[in-house]
């Protein structure tokens, strides 16, 4: 038991400041939009994207030393700052693609940016977990906050559906997780990160129980970051739930949840490596071949970057399997990169618009090349990126986390994941043949507003000037995955 | 007379998860059902903690259940809005209805 002096000695909040400021900051803009109604939902979306750029200035102020504060519940280290910078980038950028796309559909109500940055309190949280408790509250927070958004076109049958859809399953996911842990629980004696790992580096041979709890809780993650077998759920809820929350759940919470996974396996479970290395590689390899073969045959765009996700999760899976901290420098670069290229995709998927409603089928981007050229280059620069092909940045994202799975033997995993990445490159081409090549369609409406020209200038840039010095973004990743391992 | 030890509760634990688990994936009729499955899955969660925290002496179990507690009844509050906003649109929370989109 801590007495009560270590408990106040401990009690240091300054790498929590982030943390207090959004959520204070959500609450306010909340005030404000009560008291303003939805008159101001534009003003309180800047706003949000303001509040995250301050909280990731905040963040770039702390000191990245690892530390460990409030008796254990809370880690703050490069590891953690760095992915918080990026889920903060990812919120940033999916909020400025909304703010037009909910006046245009009718649904701009205020909760929305509130509701944003919640979930982004929630997902700050799981990023810094260094306990149980932690990991499940913040996951929750994150979840509950996210479930609703799903269900935010609440006159919609396909909202609602995917908001019910994906709040069914995510509870499941819940479900799982917490027998996982409660298990753990009982047979590692803690709910502490550290206390864990050290509990389960004493025993000679990690046993049935140990074993048992930690399927539970990858396969809980899993759904979180929609896995095969887990991802049933992901192409019903991206097609239905409005353009600029898929754009969100495509951008952001994947990229936290994989930081959670990869805090669990290589921190309290570190002594079980053997064991989690099966199931993470066949999660992989699934999420990879169905993420391919999947996509094929999907008309609409929006179900397409669902199986898309879902492939891309599988290479990123594969730098976990490596388990090397190469390997888990490779995964942050590779959601990077898959962060950026899916919020330019997105501009372009929410400026799909004819005669006042959105667009989503495939062929409905037919002759973009003539009726605006420079959104059908920057799409088909992306899409390219994101089929692997170099000098985009997509392909260094791939060629990084493959490096890290040969030099710890995995061949078979490095040659399939190549080769499921021939096969989604069809799926991807496909929709550039389209733009470039088809019988053109009427035009979309009006002109594409400001801050989504913006979003994907921005990642076309980043996509095509990647290659210039990859050091730049390499290292820092390396380094902050080098956190993980060496404390 | 029969002891009633730690590994009665884990296997009560166990059989009401699993009961939870089935409740969600073979229900064909009603939404609500599935809500009350999810329900069922948290509070064998919680005799598991509430189990192993007496067997342990380790309080840190029984505050986790306070917790879960508190976040099941969020979970509800936010499934039954969605289920409302549902039936609204649809008119029915069969399970069978939830199907407009497929593939």
């Amino acid at each position: 038991m801590t007495d009560i002096y270590t408990v106040i000695t401990d009690f240091n909040l300054v790498p929590l400041i982030p943390e207090i400021f959004m959520a204070l900051f959500a609450m306010g803009l909340l005030i404000v939009g009560v008291s303003q109604g939805n008159r101001s939902t534009s003003v309180i979306c800047w706003a949000s994207v303001a509040g995250l750029a301050i909280t990731a200035l905040l963040i770039m102020g702390l000191d990245w030393q690892h530390k460990i504060i409030l008796n254990g519940m809370f880690v703050f280290d490069e590891f953690a700052g760095f992915m918080k910078l990026l889920v903060l980038l990812g919120l940033m950028a999916s909020l400025a693609l909304s703010v037009r796309y909910l006046a245009q559909e009718g649904i701009e109500r205020f909760e929305y940016p509130v509701l944003v940055v919640m979930s982004g309190v929630g997902m700050m949280m799981m990023l810094s977990a260094n306990n149980m408790l932690t990991l499940y509250v913040g996951l929750e927070l994150q979840s509950l906050a996210l479930y609703v958004l799903a269900a935010f076109h609440r006159n919609a049958v396909r909202s609602a559906e995917a908001g019910l859809k994906y709040f069914v399953l995510g509870a499941l996911s819940s479900g799982m997780l917490l027998f996982g842990i409660s298990l753990l629980y009982g047979f590692t004696g803690s709910i502490d990160f550290g206390a864990i790992g050290a509990s389960l580096l004493a025993a000679d041979s990690i046993s049935f129980g140990p074993i048992f709890a930690l399927v539970f809780i990858v396969a809980g993650l899993a759904f979180k970051i929609s896995a095969v077998p887990f991802h049933m759920w992901t192409p019903d809820v991206y097609q239905g739930a409005p353009e600029s929350v898929t754009a969100l759940f495509a951008i952001v919470p994947k990229v936290a949840a994989m930081g959670l996974l990869m805090r669990l396996l290589f921190e309290p479970f570190a002594a079980m490596a053997d064991q989690w290395g099966q199931i993470i590689y066949f999660l992989s390899l699934a999420s990879m071949l169905v993420g391919a073969f999947g996509g094929i045959a999907q008309l609409s765009i929006k179900r397409l970057i669902a199986y898309s996700s879902i492939g891309n999760m599988g290479y990123a899976l594969i730098g976990i399997v490596a388990g090397t901290p190469q390997g888990a420098g490779a995964v942050i670069v590779y959601l990077l990169i898959y962060m950026i290229m899916t919020a330019g995709v997105f501009a372009v998927i929410l400026s799909m618009r004819r005669n006042g409603a959105a667009v989503e089928w495939i062929g409905d981007l037919a002759g973009l090349s003539k009726s605006n050229p420079v959104m059908a280059y920057a799409m088909a620069i992306l899409l390219f990126s994101m089929a692997g092909i170099p000098p985009m940045a997509g392909f260094f994202g791939k060629i990084l986390v493959f490096q890290a799975a040969v030099a710890e033997g995995y061949y078979v995993l490095s040659v399939l994941g190549v080769v499921s990445s021939v096969v989604a490159a069809y799926y991807y081409l496909r929709v550039i043949k389209v733009m470039f090549f088809d019988e053109a369609a009427d035009p979309f409406d009006g002109r594409t507003p400001f801050a989504r020209r913006a979003v994907l200038l921005i990642s076309t840039a980043f996509v095509l000037a990647f290659i210039l010095k990859p050091s730049l973004i390499v290292e820092s990743a390396q380094s902050a995955a080098l956190s993980l391992f060496f404390g | 007379m029969l002891e009633i030890g730690l590994a009665h509760y884990l296997t009560l634990a166990a059989l009401l998860f699993t009961l939870g688990v089935f409740g969600i994936f073979l229900n064909r009729k009603n939404v609500i059902i599935i809500l009350m499955s999810i329900e069922l899955m948290l509070l064998a969660v919680n005799i598991n903690f509430v189990a192993f925290s007496a067997y342990l002496n380790d309080l840190a179990g029984q505050v986790f259940t306070m917790f879960i507690l508190t976040v099941a009844a969020a979970e509800a509050a936010i499934g039954l809005a969605i289920l409302v906003a549902f039936f609204r649109n649809k008119g029915s929370i069969a399970v069978d209805d939830i199907s407009s989109m497929k593939g």
